[in-house]
């Protein structure tokens, strides 16, 4: 499968992942998975439970590491990069379990996250975006991370990435779990969040309400990719109608 | 017992016990940031006061004015600690805890030797310095004052401590690093950073209170034993990381040491403390602040 035309930018995307493969202790989780991201996209990622998405975006994030294959974010290698350097290039990453601070308070969370600016209007400026998107969470700042209900805890999440200022956010199945009319809330403010200029990389269970969402969308089956295009190509897909959409 | 005496035993107890403090936060700080136990703790004490004590031959320089250099000499040698050592005790696949336990007490066997052969096993101690001998009177009660100076630092320590922790992005740094230290490279933290840092700061604060011993108490390789001792007993009453626990252990430790010795032989004062210990280990295995 060749990088998408569309996802470049000047011939070059903001993210690039080239034949990627990891392994768990020898076991291959995904296997040559190449995708790509161009700036001010929403591209999801698909597949059903074990399909390996959760691994591609730990693999990115560098929380994985790679047995194969490279990863570029804005022009650069990083994929022998440590974690909390991928961070400070832009690069947020949303995990499946959230991994918040859960004995810290909200407002500590928030400031964790702008924890590589030193500037005053660094720190404000993300939050004024993330209490906009979420004015739930300006009333409970003083409340213990942990203590949220499921749907917050995400919203927190979502909001820690974004104090990082990321110009590429990676959210792991932002829904799961969460009752239905705080899932129309966080899709909501997946499109808002891309309008304040930060890419979104999202993977996704609800395929229906994501490809609602997205422009682009790559399908992931046992590590392998099957199938990539834009939304409504996939939407349209016969395959893709019968076994996700349930169509 | 009069009052007075049993003023003057109390006082020089909660003195007593703000040292213990002071030596003992550093080691529940870094147990709380990485859940490592640092057996050469005693070590670092004895290095800084042998520290304390060679610069001062060197410099004439009273040990109050030289705190600063040692504590900082201190802080980088923590630093060290981690990047030697502990960072790749901790990269252990298996037996993960056995293998932190036998490096930081490597760790301490390796400082005992190179003390042992540069600084010898003679006694040493600093005959004269400014508070050195000195002592407050306070209303019939007699407090010496280099405890009372270790007292005002330990207590200054904590301020800071408390300062650092609470207002300081590094403060939330440590904590978010102690709660979870795979997460922090989603924010961009390098937990590397953040523990060699936590070991610099465990390790200078224990250097802090070598200062003061050095200035009352006498100076030899095997110095740091008996306090590490009292560190452990302190750390595990105040509650494993928590670093008020300490403080409060300390100064109840501190007092209970001070009474046991008005009542026992002077070689069975510890026997009081260790009876605690045990107490605490049996009722409230988690200490009095403990949140394990
Ligand atoms: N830490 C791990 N150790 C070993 N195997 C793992 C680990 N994490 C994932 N795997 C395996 O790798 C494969 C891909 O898992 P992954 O979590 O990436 O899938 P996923 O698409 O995110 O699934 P889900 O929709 O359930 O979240 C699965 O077979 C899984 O069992
Ligand atoms: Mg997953």
């Amino acid at each position: 499968m060749l990088p998408d035309d569309h996802a470049t930018e000047g011939g070059r995307a903001l993210l690039t992942v080239d034949r990627l493969t990891t392994a768990y202790r020898g076991l291959i989780a995904i296997s040559e998975i190449s995708i790509s991201v161009a700036r001010g996209e929403i591209v999801v990622v698909a597949g059903a439970n074990g399909a390996g998405k959760s691994t591609l975006l730990k693999s990115i994030a560098g929380m994985e590491k790679p047995r194969d294959g490279a990863v570029s974010f804005l022009g650069k290698r990083i994929d022998t990069l440590p974690g909390h350097e991928i961070t400070a290039l832009g690069l947020a990453y949303v995990p499946e379990n959230k991994r918040l601070f859960p004995r810290l308070t909200v407002a500590d969370n928030l400031r964790l996250g702008s924890y590589l600016h030193r500037s005053k209007p660094d720190r404000d400026a993300p939050l004024e975006t993330v209490f906009t998107l979420f004015p739930r969470l300006k009333e409970r700042l003083g409340q213990r991370a942990g203590t949220l209900s499921g749907g917050e805890q995400q919203m927190l999440a979502i909001s820690r990435a974004l104090m990082t200022r990321p110009a590429l956010l990676m959210l792991d199945e932002p829904s799961q779990g969460i009752m239905p009319k705080l899932v129309d809330e966080i899709f909501a403010a997946v499109q808002s969040i891309r309008k304040t200029g930060v890419t979104v990389l999202l993977v996704e269970q609800r395929l229906a309400e994501s490809l609602d969402i997205a422009d682009r969308a790559y399908v992931l089956q046992t590590g392998r990719l099957v199938l990539d295009g834009t939304a409504k190509e996939v939407r349209d897909h016969p395959d893709i109608r019968r076994v996700y959409l349930g169509m | 017992m009069t009052l007075q005496a049993f003023l003057q035993v109390l006082a020089s107890g909660l003195l007593m016990g703000l040292l213990y403090a002071l030596i003992a936060v550093g080691l529940s700080l870094i147990f709380g940031l990485m859940d490592v136990v640092n057996f050469a703790h005693g070590e670092f004490l004895m290095v800084a006061m042998y520290a304390t004590f060679g610069l001062w031959l060197a410099t004439s320089l009273d040990p109050v004015v030289l705190m600063p250099a040692v504590t900082a000499l201190m802080f980088v040698l923590g630093a060290l600690a981690y990047f030697g050592v502990v960072r790749f005790a901790m990269r252990a696949r298996t037996n993960v805890g056995m293998v932190q336990i036998f490096a930081t007490f490597g760790l301490a066997v390796l400082i005992q030797g190179l003390a042992q052969f540069f600084f010898s096993p003679d006694y040493r101690s600093i005959p004269k310095s400014w508070l050195g001998g000195k002592t407050l009177d306070i209303a019939g009660v007699f407090l010496p004052l280099p405890q009372v100076f270790g007292g005002l630092i330990s207590l200054l320590a904590f301020a800071g401590l408390y300062l650092l922790m609470d207002r300081t992005d590094f403060g939330k740094a440590l904590e978010a690093t102690r709660e979870d230290q795979g997460a922090v490279a989603l924010v961009g933290i390098d937990r590397n950073r953040v523990f060699a840092l936590g070991w610099g700061l465990g390790v200078a604060l224990v250097g802090l209170a070598g200062v003061v011993l050095a200035i009352f108490y006498y100076i030899h390789p095997h110095v740091g034993g008996p306090f590490a001792l009292i560190a452990y007993v302190v750390v595990a009453l105040g509650g494993f990381g928590s670093v008020f626990g300490a403080l409060a252990a300390g100064l109840i430790v501190g007092v209970i040491e001070a009474l046991a010795a008005t009542v026992l032989p002077p070689a069975m004062k510890s026997i009081a403390v260790y009876l605690l210990y045990l107490g605490v280990v049996f009722v409230r295995p988690s200490g009095l602040f403990g949140r394990l």
